[in-house]
């Protein structure tokens, strides 16, 4: 954009008019860019490489959309938010699509006034020790040092959970995995806690990870996805379309390598629908035709993100698990595009 | 009795050379014993201090004698210092720096355009020699010497990244530096003006024609008040002078600029690539916020004291409100103010610069304690200049700028210059609003890639250095200017 | 007398407004109160179309919801399952706390380094001027950060303090051990310190959200019942020194005076002092201060001190050569000199800017941030913050308060300024 942002601050002028709450595929087509928040750096949800390219299973969400909305996966910008910070960033307009590890919650669907459009990964809370602490079980944690980060529901769920137990504890707050690794790295906490694969994540970039053991308690349910600000129905749908067309994308065998050669035509009509083939379902959302034919080929269908990022030929080392398709006895399950 | 005085057989008869003084009493014993042992209480004090010193060298100086200058990750560091120096020794490693210096310095900015913050950092030199100075010294020749040099190095070094075109603008305007500014730095002055704009499209690029456009709204808002104070008076001048200005903002400056744009296109003297905000990081950023905010609060300040001086009631509540409230809260509040907050009190869509709204903040900030000084500053000139202001029949205006704001400005020049001491160092809080300061932010980004984990005190003791070397140099300067200003007798 | 020339007589004239300076002041004072109204309520007018935008209403209801998140240092009783407001009150407790023992310890740094800059001792003076220039010349954060990391980083785990059978049969030490007779433990978590315990309690009385230990009322009534003893036996005595010109020796009577009394009551409350001991993953007993509240107390305290230090100097400086000759004049010895003739005038110097550097130290304890102590940011401004979502309302509450305690410390500034000012006739 041409337009300079100081000029417009300087003259006090809007830059761009209308509601962001009716009309943010218009704002994001219009900046050309789409403001996406992330992990200020969870390795295999959303990091920077070293060359400070974004990657992660949170990004490769902000890719597609990307590449449904702008015909372009490259197009995004990533606005680093902390667990504190990336609800007011969602809130104030400065992003359009919170993709980042963000459980959802009644109070944060309804009260805090977000939208959910899916559960990208079903995650629970668990906790991280050292093995030669010689603890096995959550149970065993009583008057620990837990670190945790602000302004998460794990904080709320650790609280609960000592509760129930009858223990106590001396909680340490931190502000980002960074530094919730390093306090715990140095033994200023005994148990580091956040949902499982962000454990397996942290864990996975320690010098020796096999020092450190997490334990089997899951103490939470943690179904984490991409949200945006409520009120704008069109634009929750593209996200939410977009995520669902990845998670189809999987079930129906198109991938980033196949997808150009079947959206000329395949004998299933799904697949035609979906990749524009056959009828114009990106219309209804407000785009072309071949919007889930560019999300699919940005980084590949649902299956194949997770493995790339997560899975088990990474160093994080995630089985599907929950996440593994509803056809293989998973959760992940896409409504049909009709 | 002279008598027997002079025939006294044991009475000297010749002088003897005098003696030196004794030995206590001379070169370094007697400096010692005044200076450090001159009592049981200054022994002690002594022992004490030297007790200190040898303390911390013990801890700091085989740290810094263990220096590590070449290495890739901070293991190899530790290696090589228990290679070299045995497996307990510790050691610096310098080679963090060595490897990251440039983002400490230039934060994400792309590198290969590391000369345009270099640039600008060079011209804003230029830009304050009207304002630091009245005449050219010998010295300040050979500082503009070195800057002029250090300006054609960059266009010889980054040969090919600068554009033909800025390389002729640049030696056309070093040319009429040279020549308007020959008498007087003050006939500088046209390019402290200029110089804003002209940082800001070096710094984030664009088209040109948006500072150009930006730059003319203030052309305009002098011409209106030219044309409109003499006819109208002072009060609709400077009334036209704020609306015009706006107006053009408004309305006029944006299809100015798109349409020399089109005519121009993105061609190279016009155009420079773009660099988004969140690029900025390091001292660029921490620069980029310490000046503008030095430079838009001292206005701000003394407009902020003089309403609070002032006769007229309404006006002196609400300069005294804003100063206190602004006093009354942390920086950090109005930052998250900044970040959080701004949009709820906006109209809905907009969206502006995080860069700009910090700026703004610490501005708002400084200002209101720059205001308390010359506040100050103010109540210490005796009545009777007030007085004789008035006698010479000056209106206020005139009054201030003629004999009130030199002196004033004089007496607070200390205060403030350690309140612009202040605004630069607390530039590191803008980390709590995302934005990547030399302290934490970038310190933060170095220690989370997975060579440097764990590295502690080289970071803080390199960012610190360069803190500590600009503040103190900043408050030495005060001190010289005050010595230059002092007119009383003593 | 008739020639006194008549002041021109007319009417009001709208141009008047501007060109007659009686009215201009009027007119300008106008305008400038609707421009500022008009913004406020451009602004306001924003804020409630965005939140209706939102969904979003304005309400601190909050507030009285369960807070549901502990906090790591309370002051005050708290549980998760209090309200969001008293976690604020806790938060708020610990920036007081941090604030005063700052400006406590920052104050008595500070008048050392002031009073030993103008040491005639050469080597003294030169360190405390590198010591103030290096600190005044640095940025807090940093200086929060480095003792954050020195508290972290070089001091040891918790179970580093762990003697293990192993050992004892091999002899070995362990790699740390606790210091003042194995009562304080230095650990990467926080300082461990002896706890005051009572074996018969007088209870506690609440007042208001504080509670208010009764043993702690009762030993500082008999210490000040103490001195007061104290101060009358010595005032006797001078009467007596008066009267007949011999002093009394009283020597015994003060000390009796001074402790007995305080001990008897220790011994009858059954003071002890608990020992942090090591068990299961962490010390247990004592009290905890943590890293982040040392870290966060000894950064704004030898950042302020340097200021302090450059106050006390100048204030000291700026009483002249002259006061101190005429006290030796007048026969004053150096001590009475300095408590008679110096300080008095030097104070009135040094309290404002010392009033200000104390408002600066209230106002960076904010920096909690960074070492993720809970004061009131940590508390309202983060987590209740971001657990309900209500960021303008917290974030106004939270200037809200911080102004309070400015204008509260500018306030009691004013107040002493006024007492001491020069009577002027």
């Amino acid at each position: 954009m041409k337009t300079s942002v100081f000029l417009g601050t300087l003259s006090v002028a809007a830059l761009a008019a209308g509601f962001a709450s009716s009309a943010t595929l218009d704002d994001v087509k219009a900046r050309g860019e789409l403001n996406c928040g992330v992990n200020t750096g969870l390795a295999g949800f959303a990091a920077p490489d070293a060359n400070g390219n974004w990657q992660g299973f949170d990004v490769a969400i902000c890719k597609a959309v990307a590449a449904a909305v702008l015909g372009d996966s490259s197009k995004v910008k990533y606005v680093p938010t902390t667990s504190e910070t990336r609800f007011t960033a969602l809130a104030s307009g400065e992003i359009d699509v919170l993709s980042r590890n963000t459980t959802w919650t009644f109070s944060r669907d309804a009260d805090l006034k977000f939208t959910f459009v899916g559960v990208n990964y079903y995650d629970g809370q668990g906790f991280m020790v050292r093995k030669d602490l010689g603890v096995t079980s959550a149970k065993e944690l009583d008057g620990a040092t837990v670190c945790i980060q602000t302004g998460t529901t794990t904080e709320l769920n650790l609280a609960d959970f000592f509760k129930v137990n009858n223990m106590s504890y001396q909680p340490v707050a931190i502000q980002t995995n960074a530094e919730g690794e390093q306090q715990f790295l140095a033994g200023a906490c005994d148990a580091y806690t956040t949902d499982a694969s962000g454990l397996a994540s942290t864990r996975a970039i320690f010098p020796n990870p096999d020092d450190y053991i997490i334990l089997p308690e899951i103490i939470s349910k943690e179904p984490l996805g991409p949200l945006v600000r409520q009120g704008d129905d069109q634009w929750a749908d593209i996200i939410r379309w977009t995520y669902n067309a990845l998670v189809a994308a999987e079930e129906y065998g198109v991938t980033s390598a196949n997808v150009e050669e079947l959206s000329k035509g395949t004998d299933n009509p799904e697949i035609n629908r979906m990749l524009g083939g056959e009828g114009d379902l990106g219309a209804m959302l407000g785009l072309d035709k071949e919007w889930a034919k560019r999300a699919i080929a940005a980084s590949g269908n649902y299956g194949e993100i997770f493995a790339a990022t997560l899975g088990e030929g990474t160093p994080i080392g995630l089985a599907r698990g929950l996440n593994a398709l509803w056809t293989q006895g998973g959760l992940q399950y896409s409504p049909p595009f009709r | 009795m002279a008598d027997k005085t002079t025939s006294a057989p044991f009475v000297r008869k010749e002088m003897l050379a005098p003696e030196g003084p004794p030995a206590t009493q001379i070169g370094a014993v007697k400096w010692l014993r005044e200076n450090l042992f001159s009592g049981p209480l200054n022994t002690l004090l002594t022992l004490a201090g030297l007790t200190t010193i040898a303390y911390l060298l013990n801890l700091a100086l085989p740290w810094f004698l263990h220096s590590v200058w070449n290495a890739k990750t901070f293991s190899e560091c530790r290696e090589i210092v228990a290679n070299t120096w045995g497996p307990d020794a510790h050691g610096a490693c310098w080679a963090m720096i060595r490897e990251r210096w440039n983002q400490f310095l230039f934060g994400f900015y792309p590198n290969d355009l590391y000369w345009r913050p270099v640039l600008t950092f060079l011209l804003l030199f230029v830009a304050i020699v009207p304002v630091l100075f009245r005449e050219w010294t010998p010295r300040l020749m050979v500082a503009g010497g070195v800057v002029g040099a250090l300006i054609l190095w960059l266009s010889v070094a980054y040969g090919d990244a600068i554009p033909a075109g800025i390389l002729v603008v640049i030696l056309v305007v070093a040319g009429l530096l040279g020549r308007s500014g020959r008498k007087y730095p003050a006939t500088l002055s046209w390019f402290t003006l200029i110089f804003p704009v002209l940082a800001l499209w070096l710094l984030w690029g664009g088209s040109i024609w948006m500072s150009v456009a930006i730059l003319l709204g203030f052309v305009l808002g002098g011409l209106a008040f030219r044309l409109v104070s003499p006819a109208g008076g002072l009060v609709f001048g400077a009334t036209a002078a704020v609306l015009v200005p706006i107006l053009w903002w408004y309305y006029g400056s944006e299809p100015f600029a798109l349409a020399l744009d089109r005519i121009t296109g993105h061609g190279k003297p016009f155009w420079l690539r773009e660099v988004r905000s969140d690029d900025f990081g390091g001292f660029v950023l921490a620069f980029v916020i310490g000046v503008s905010g030095i430079a838009a609060s001292l206005p701000l300040g003394i407009i902020l004291a003089l309403g609070r001086k002032s006769d007229m009631l309404l006006v002196k509540w609400i300069c005294v409100g804003f100063i206190e409230f602004i006093r009354g809260v942390p920086l950090i509040t109005l930052l998250f103010t900044a970040s959080l907050l701004l949009n709820y009190f906006l109209p809905p869509g907009t969206n502006f610069n995080i860069i700009l709204r910090v700026i703004i903040m610490v501005t708002f900030f400084s200002a209101a304690y720059i205001a308390e000084v010359i506040r100050g500053g103010l109540a210490a000139l005796p009545r009777g200049q007030y007085e004789a202001a008035d006698a010479l029949g000056l209106d206020y205006w005139k009054a201030q700028r003629l004999i009130i704001m030199p002196q004033a400005l004089k007496i607070s020049i200390p205060g403030i210059v350690s309140s612009f001491i202040g605004l630069f160092k607390d530039t590191t809080l803008v980390v709590f609003v995302a934005l990547l300061d030399p302290l934490k932010g970038i310190t933060d980004a170095v220690r989370a890639s997975l060579d440097w984990k764990g590295i502690y005190w080289e970071p803080y003791i390199f960012v610190g250095c360069i803190f500590f070397v600009i503040c103190f140099s900043m408050s030495r300067y005060s001190m010289h200017l005050e010595r230059l200003l002092k007119r009383e007798h003593r | 007398m008739a020639t006194t020339a008549e002041t021109p007589q007319s009417g009001f004239r709208l141009g008047m407004l501007i060109y007659d300076t009686r009215y201009r002041s009027i007119t300008i004072q106008i305008v400038v109160v609707l421009l500022c109204m008009a913004a406020a309520a451009w602004l306001i007018d924003n804020l409630f179309s965005n939140l209706a935008d939102r969904g979003k209403d304005l309400s601190f209801s909050f507030l009285w919801n369960r807070a549901g998140y502990d906090i790591n240092q309370t002051l005050i009783p708290y549980s998760n399952d209090d309200t969001h407001f008293r976690a604020l009150l806790v938060g708020l407790v610990n920036t007081i706390l941090v604030s005063v023992l700052g400006c406590i310890a920052a104050t008595i740094i500070g008048v050392f380094v002031g009073v030993l800059r103008l040491s005639s001792n050469w080597l003294v003076a030169r360190l405390m001027t590198v010591y103030v220039e290096i600190f005044r010349n640095v940025p807090v954060l940093l200086w929060i950060l480095v003792a954050f990391a020195v508290f972290t980083e070089v001091t040891p785990q918790p179970r580093d303090f762990k003697v293990t059978d192993q050992m004892v049969a091999e002899g070995t030490e362990p790699a740390a051990s606790m210091i003042l007779f194995d009562s304080v433990a230095v650990t990467n978590r926080g300082t461990f310190i002896p706890k005051a315990l009572y074996e018969r309690s007088l209870g506690e009385i609440k007042i208001g959200f504080l509670p208010i230990s009764l043993n702690t009322v009762a030993i500082l009534a008999v210490i000040a019942a103490s001195i007061f003893a104290f101060r009358r036996i010595r005032k006797n005595a001078s009467d007596v020194q008066d009267r007949t010109g011999l002093r009394p020796s009283t020597w015994w009577m003060e000390l009796l005076v001074l402790f007995v009394p305080l001990l008897a009551l220790l011994i009858a409350l059954g003071f002890h002092l608990e020992r942090p001991t090591l068990g299961g993953f962490n010390f247990t007993g004592g009290i905890l201060v943590l890293n982040s509240f040392m870290a966060l107390w000894l950064g704004l305290t030898l950042y302020t001190a340097a200021f302090i230090g450059e106050i006390v100097r100048a204030g000291i400086a700026a009483i002249s050569k002259g006061q101190s000759e005429a006290a030796a004049a007048l026969g004053l010895r150096p001590r009475r000199t300095m408590s008679l003739v110096i300080l008095p005038q030097a104070l009135r110097v040094i309290i404002p800017p010392l009033i200000s550097q104390y408002l600066n130290l209230t106002k960076n304890s904010s920096l909690a941030i960074a070492v993720s102590y809970m004061d009131l940011r940590g508390t309202l401004g983060g987590i209740t913050l971001n657990q309900t979502g209500r960021e303008l309302e917290c974030m106004l509450l939270l200037m809200l308060i911080y102004l309070v305690i400015s204008l509260m410390i500018s306030g009691g500034m004013n107040v002493y300024n006024n007492s001491v000012k020069l009577k002027e006739r």
